[in-house]
């Protein structure tokens, strides 16, 4: 996709960090040596996303290559090159599902049919409803407790299509399910029961890690 | 099968206290200034001794990876880096092992730091991970209150920080050293190598980038020894391993198991089996995306350690098992990685920029078998044009799924080819 099609057409006039990111900023850049600071540009960049709507408009880049001394197109070309950073909105529930090859052969189809089923829309694309946009992702790492679908921060996981359906229900009503396995489970243990660390599971399930 | 008693990650499936509380009951941070007593060469001799090879994919030798690090400390300091950046489709060990055993990490990033003279860390975690770099960051923080980290870390006498840094979504920051361009602010594009990172590596100091199963198995290694470590597993392949077993298995699972286990019990022991039974069996991509499948025959008496999969032709990787059941369609399996890799190619190299789109568009004429049988020839010269011939792997990791489905299943390549041809035939009489 071109630079000009990530972009949104649409910017806003100005950007501000908030007074509690300005802190977070100085927090970040500190991890860093001195002299380093451009080290911090992706910990901004994801600031600025998660300040501003999920999106980042070319006012924060400038922003942003001010506060680290870098050259605007440093900072943008970093924007680009990462997938995670949104250049133009996206809905409230922003849905990556995950389609590579182990998701694949554990039916990410039909999640993927699932969500198309109901808001008709593709890759790329956001609900008529401006709610829910998906994008579908390459490999999210957790193969096992395939398929994934991301929304927002959280990792979905196990599902197949009754289970999406029952998901967008809960998004759709503003109450999200719990985060993680749609069939409970606490890690990457065997869905019939874990088969090793038998001996050393405690007497009541421990505290669920979700 | 391993014992519970012989295995590292007893917390892997979360059934306890992830915490630091819960960390030092199974064992974590029990002595860390002792073992830190050992001294830097110990240290490393000791991690050499136990055979232990990188956890990330390659295999290389950990101890002597550490032992690279120059052994004095002069103008510029010397950084330990953790490769969190997990997505080598299949795997997905690291993510449990940062959300459920996040210590063992951390207090192994403080005895590889010392032994590498390094009095930093940074954790680089693939940004997708936001509720386990969350997880990270309050173990982080959890150790620097109990005075585990930071000035005379854990007792120690050696001052140690961890730094958690997280990625945006870049599958080649995974390479180290795209990873190290990566954190220092730039987009995720391979360096020329040499030089090495441990003569010039994050902010052009002395580095090591290691795995994150790697750092973490190294305390317990030092507690227990490396007799023991060694003494599991096969020669030159030694000690445990996390598994990440799925596709189409019954019970698709992460497990620690021993080196060289065969890969038939593996799957029956622990994920209940091939759908459908063994004889159901296509294909195993043995060690994530970027290993060549094998078909079943070969399957049958493999055993899942580095060298045996590597006389096989392909390799152990990561260890992370995807399973192809008869019902698989194969082809369109692989060109599925080709899309993958095509995504994820950084756009530095030709032959990968270009090579990996190109390999993609083929494969998907394979798919529907709309080719001539001696372009499968072509699709094979093109990979081997665009393998070793590009500044990272991610060229010969596009290249080998692709030729070990060629290698394997041209029968079911050519088998479409000629289907497709008669279909033609007959709509073109019609």
């Amino acid at each position: 996709m071109s630079i000009e099609a990530r972009i949104a057409d649409e910017q806003p006039e100005t950007f501000k960090f908030s007074a509690e990111n300005e802190k977070e900023i100085k927090r970040i850049v500190a991890k860093y040596p001195k002299g380093r600071q451009a080290s911090a540009v992706m910990p901004l960049l994801d600031l600025a996303q998660r300040q501003h709507d999920n999106w980042i408009p070319m006012k924060a880049i400038e922003l942003i290559a001010r506060k680290l001394d870098m050259a605007e197109i440093r900072v943008l070309e970093v924007a680009t090159f990462y997938t995670m950073f949104n250049l133009k909105p996206v809905g409230k529930y922003f849905l990556q599902a995950c389609t590579t090859t182990p998701c694949w052969l554990r039916g990410s189809d039909e999640m993927m049919r699932c969500i198309k089923d109901r808001y008709a829309i593709a890759s790329g694309e956001t609900s008529e409803c401006g709610r829910f946009s998906l994008l579908e992702v390459e490999c999210l790492g957790a193969c096992v407790n395939a398929p994934i679908l991301q929304v927002n921060d959280d990792f979905y996981e196990d599902l197949d299509y009754a289970s999406t359906a029952a998901l967008l229900d809960s998004l759709e009503a503003d109450a999200p399910l719990p985060v993680g396995s749609v069939m409970g489970r606490s890690g990457s243990e065997a869905t019939s029961g874990a088969t090793s660390l038998a001996t050393l599971k405690p007497k009541q399930s421990g505290v669920a890690n979700a | 099968m391993l014992k519970d008693a012989d295995r590292i990650f007893t917390n892997i499936y979360g059934w306890g206290d992830a915490g630091l509380t819960g960390a030092r009951k199974r064992g974590d941070w029990s002595n860390t200034a002792k073992l830190i007593k050992l001294g830097h060469d110990e240290i490393v001799e000791r991690i050499k001794a136990s055979g232990l090879r990188g956890r990330g994919g390659a295999g290389f030798p950990t101890g002597l990876k550490w032992s690279f690090m120059p052994k004095e400390v002069k103008d510029r300091p010397h950084y330990l880096v953790v490769n969190a950046d997990e997505s080598e489709p299949g795997t997905c060990k690291d993510r449990d092992i940062i959300r459920h055993e996040p210590h063992k990490l951390l207090e192994g990033c403080v005895v590889a730091g010392f032994a590498m003279r390094a009095h930093a860390a940074y954790i680089y975690i693939r940004g997708e991970f936001v509720n386990e770099a969350r997880r990270l960051q309050a173990a982080i923080d959890e150790a620097y209150d109990a005075g585990l980290l930071g000035k005379n870390a854990a007792k120690s006498g050696w001052d140690f920080d961890i730094y958690l840094h997280r990625g945006a979504g870049a599958y080649i920051c995974g390479e180290e050293t795209a990873l190290l361009e990566s954190l220092e602010g730039k987009k995720g594009q391979p360096r020329l190598k040499p030089p090495f990172p441990a003569g010039v590596g994050l902010y052009g100091c002395p580095t090591t980038v290691n795995n994150v199963e790697s750092i973490a198995v190294a305390p317990t290694i030092l507690r227990r020894g490396a007799d023991w470590f060694a003494g599991l597993g096969k020669e030159n392949n030694t000690g445990t391993k996390l598994f990440c077993i799925s596709g189409h298995v019954n019970n698709p699972c992460n497990v620690e198991e021993e080196m060289g286990i065969p890969l038939r019990e593996l799957l029956e022991k622990h994920a209940g089996g091939v759908r459908g039974g063994w004889d159901n069996l296509l294909a195993v991509i043995p060690g994530g995306s970027s290993t060549p499948l094998m078909p079943r025959d070969v399957c049958n008496d493999m055993t899942m350690d580095f060298d045996a999969l590597r006389a096989a032709g392909t390799g152990l990787g990561t260890a992370g098992v995807i399973v192809m059941d008869r019902n698989t369609d194969i082809v369109k399996a692989i060109a599925r990685l080709s899309y993958f890799y095509k995504h994820e190619s950084c756009g530095q190299c030709t032959p990968c920029r270009e090579g990996t789109g190109w390999m993609w568009r083929m494969m998907e004429r394979l798919v529907r078998g709309e080719a001539e049988s001696h372009e499968i020839d072509t699709l094979e010269q093109v990979t081997r044009q665009i393998e070793g011939h590009t500044i990272c792997a991610l060229g010969d990791a596009a290249a080998w799924p692709i030729q070990g489905l060629i290698k394997h299943f041209r029968p079911e390549i050519e088998r479409r080819i000629a289907a497709r041809h008669s279909a033609d035939a007959v709509n073109a009489a019609e």
